[in-house]
């Protein structure tokens, strides 16, 4: 049969524990094609992949490759079978040299070189250490090597994601050329403009279901971000009414916040926004658009390569997360695994920061730090019948231990990053009218959060970044779910950029 | 050459700093010569070769906590077997004993894939399986070696042609070493068992994704690691001329020669021949204070310090080689 797809899933099912990763993933590939698959954060197209290429076993569905089961349980056997992927993390070995990676993966070494300078990487040494080259490089040197193999199917994902602008047009040029021989890549990419001047067409991913497969051409861009996104959620403004919107701000006051032209390391290049007291202020982005780098920098844990800090209108440099602290500037990780201690006792911490201070030696004073702890705990409503130790508290009560710990310390600045991640619903709506209510009372929130709709029930104003800028600030009440996803893919048109970048930029008296 | 010495400073320094404790060693004690090299050598040895075993593991991204104890069973096995039979028979007992290195090695390699306990924890746990082995086999220090091994030991090499004067600055425990490590070493440099190695030592997930069978890998290197402890067993019994079942220090040694020889303990960087190198200086420096009268306690202290300033000056190094 002519048209008789290359590749082939369907009624693909992973689950993880509890988990389902996927329901009923599908798709095709035929040859000579470039078929994008996309999904928003956590759609499942990461396991998809893991599956495509062997990395893990699905519990059903079949895959086929020309009409033959494709049953492979490593990549080794994957790229026998011509299915050759190139990962989002380089996937070279350190500690080795390029000449023994190739012999290690066993490639030709005529045709990599070949690809290599085609790629636009010029002067490489085969015996450089892999770790000393830039991660630019190791992304080219990852595709020429994939692409030496020869493969019937290139899987890439997030190729472009590390790559300047002009190495950009080299990798699309020479991806595109593969369809010329018949051979079909399969493209994960966040940057709708690669995907409209690349790919045939879109399959998209949403909870683990392929919901559909688009033709990508004209406006095909507003119907992808629909399927990304589901059917619109129910009206959310009871909770809005429920939580309430913060006053009014003044515009003349000093910010309590102040970012100007932020960078660190590769991730994160070019951030300036304010943020008022009494203001909860979201971060939007897709995965890795430098949001990770722009709070560890902000709660002191690395310190920036470049621009300016300002708390209350006075330049600060934090060298480590207490100066921070004692700027009452603090940290609530996505992660509560990172800020928690497991085995010890909800009392132990919350009571932690105090225990952190040495600036008075000797007893600590139990009395005062059992008030304090007690209020917090009143106060967030946490759940103590199994404070004993915090692991065995709900992953709800976990993050409110974690905000409570701050709240008992003393905070004018909390920097939240994803807190409601993997937290039930009702634990969910306890926490936003609780950060509310501490910017009414006089703090101010930075809430990076994953789900686009905790923006208008949490936040007055949301930052969006992506590629590490500043993309668009954007008001709540303006701020639906197309508007935020359309603005975190980098597809506002230019004067909103412009926009934003005035707004942060605008001199202040 | 200078691009060479850059990114070998770290054996540069090695060998350095031995050249410099041989000439210490020659002003302290203006006697010290080729007998010297000698002894210096044999004592060398044991360590040498358990340095080796646990080089490869350390590579491999693991640690090797049971390398004494199956120095011991095997060098228990060989004095056993060795006792009362013929010199023609040792030939056999050589080659079984090393198998049985392989074989215990392979074990701990195993027992770490298939049951997902963390390596130190297993190894810990085969020390003392391995312990408890070589004393069932002989309950007191016993048997015997064949002659003929032992005398692979001891004194210069001889080579027809070539004057006395010159060969006797050649130990034949040194050239032993020296061909025993390299008829391992070598091949295995140069296979792609090897590369795979330290591929799974520098990133496990991106080896397994480069095609490499990791936990087979991971089970081969612990299969060298007991190849080499088995050549230490053998070593022990051929230099004492009888087995000794209670491990001696040769862990702790070992760990301590892969870290002075430049061996990263998070795997996937290093050489042999740092390792093996160290094991000279540290066995030098003990020789050299033996020959000062210091208090034998001062002398751990001084082994300590020693390994602590040279790693701390190869991190140093490293940093200021990634900033240029």
């Amino acid at each position: 049969m002519a048209n008789e797809p290359l590749l082939e899933a369907s009624g693909v099912v992973k689950s993880f524990g509890a988990v389902l990763a996927l329901r009923d993933a599908s798709m095709q590939v035929a040859a000579g094609e470039i078929v994008a698959l996309m999904g928003a954060n956590g759609a499942g197209k990461s396991t998809l992949v893991k599956i495509l290429t062997g990395a893990i076993r699905p519990d059903a569905g079949q895959i086929r490759i020309r009409g033959r089961d494709h049953r492979v349980h490593s990549p080794a056997e994957a790229r026998q079978t011509g299915l050759v992927p190139v990962y989002q993390e380089p996937s070279l070995i350190p500690d080795l040299d390029v000449a023994a990676n190739l012999r290690l993966s066993e490639t030709p070494v005529e045709p990599f070189l070949k690809w290599v300078e085609e790629l636009g990487i010029s002067g490489l040494r085969l015996d450089e250490p892999v770790h000393r080259l830039p991660l630019a490089t190791l992304r080219i040197l990852d595709l020429a090597r994939a692409l030496a193999s020869e493969p019937d199917v290139l899987l890439l994902d997030e190729m472009t994601a590390a790559l300047p602008t002009d190495l950009v047009e080299r990798v699309l040029k020479v991806v595109r050329r593969q369809c010329e021989l018949d051979r079909s890549v399969i493209y994960i990419s966040h940057r709708f403009s690669e995907i409209s001047s690349l790919c045939d067409r879109a399959t998209v991913l949403r909870d683990g279901l392929t919901v559909g497969t688009v033709d990508v051409g004209p406006g095909s861009e507003e119907r992808i971000v629909e399927m990304m996104l589901g059917a619109p959620v129910k009206s959310t403004e009871e909770i809005v009414r429920a939580t309430g919107q913060s006053l009014p701000v003044q515009t003349q006051e000093t910010p309590r916040l102040r970012v100007r032209n932020l960078s660190s390391g590769t991730k994160l290049s070019d951030v300036s926004f304010e943020m008022r007291s009494g203001e909860v202020l979201g971060v939007v982005a897709l995965e890795g658009q430098g949001q990770d780098e722009l709070f560890e920098v902000l709660a002191g844990f690395e310190r920036p390569t470049g621009g300016h800090i300002e708390i209350d209108g006075r330049d600060v440099r934090f060298h480590h997360p207490a100066d921070a602290i004692a700027a009452g500037h603090v940290y609530v990780p996505g992660d509560r695994a990172d800020a928690l201690l497991m085995q010890r006792s909800v009392r132990e911490n919350i009571a932690l920061p105090f225990y952190a201070r040495p600036a008075r030696w000797g007893n600590i004073n139990m009395g005062a730090e059992k008030t304090r702890v007690d209020g917090a705990i009143d106060r967030l409503q946490i759940d103590t019948r199994a404070q004993g130790e915090v692991q065995r508290l709900s992953g709800g009560n976990q993050q409110k231990v974690t905000i409570a710990r701050w709240i008992a310390a003393g905070v004018r600045t909390l920097l939240c990053f994803d807190p409601t991640r993997g937290i039930d619903i009702r634990t969910k709506r306890e926490i936003y009218p609780l950060l509310r209510e501490l910017a009414a009372q006089g703090s101010s929130v930075l809430l990076y959060t994953s789900e686009l709709e905790e923006v208008q029930l949490a936040c007055d104003r949301a930052v969006v970044i992506f590629n590490g800028r500043v993309v668009d600030i954007i008001d709540a009440q303006d701020a639906d779910e197309p508007t935020l996803m359309r603005a975190a893919y980098g597809l506002t048109n230019g004067s909103a950029g412009e926009r934003a970048g005035d707004n942060a930029e605008e001199p202040r008296p | 050459m200078i691009r060479f010495l850059r990114s070998h400073y770290w054996l540069t320094g090695l060998f350095a700093i031995l050249a410099l404790l041989l000439v210490l060693t020659k002003i302290i004690q203006p006697e010290y010569g080729a007998s010297g090299l000698d002894s210096l050598a044999r004592a060398a040895l044991p360590f040498a070769f358990a340095a080796a075993a646990q080089t490869v593991v350390v590579i491999a991204g693991g640690i090797d906590l049971s390398i004494a104890s199956m120095m011991a069973v095997t060098s228990v096995t060989a004095a056993v077997m060795m006792d009362g039979s013929s010199e023609q028979y040792a030939i056999f007992v050589v080659v079984f004993v090393l198998c049985l290195g392989a074989l215990m090695g392979t074990i701990n390699g195993l027992l770490i894939v298939l049951t997902r306990v963390p390596d130190i924890v297993v190894t810990l746990a085969m020390l003392f399986v391995w312990e408890g082995v070589a004393l069932m086999i002989l309950k007191a220090p016993g048997g015997a070696a064949a002659e003929w091994l032992k005398g692979l030991l001891v004194g210069p090499l001889s080579i027809p042609g070539i004057p006395a004067s010159v060969t006797v600055w050649f130990p034949k425990s040194l050239i032993l070493l020296a061909v025993c490590l390299m008829v391992v070493w070598i091949p295995f440099r140069r296979s792609r068992f090897g590369l795979s190695v330290y591929a799974i030592g520098s990133n496990s997930l991106a080896a397994f994704r480069t095609g490499v069978a990791v936990n087979r890998v991971k089970v081969g290197a612990y299969a060298m690691a007991g190849l080499f402890a088995a050549m230490g067993g053998l070593v022990l019994t051929m230099s004492t001329g009888i087995g000794a079942p209670i491990p001696g220090p040769y862990l702790l040694a070992s760990v301590a020669a892969v870290v002075l020889g430049g061996v990263v303990l998070g795997g996937g960087r290093g050489g042999l021949l740092g390792p093996i190198v160290a094991v000279f200086i540290l066995r030098l420096v003990r020789t050299d204070l033996t020959f000062l009268a210091v208090d034998p306690n001062i002398t751990t202290i001084v082994e300590g310090t020693i390994m602590v300033v040279v790693v701390m000056i190869g991190g140093l190094l490293a940093v200021r080689g990634r900033r240029s």
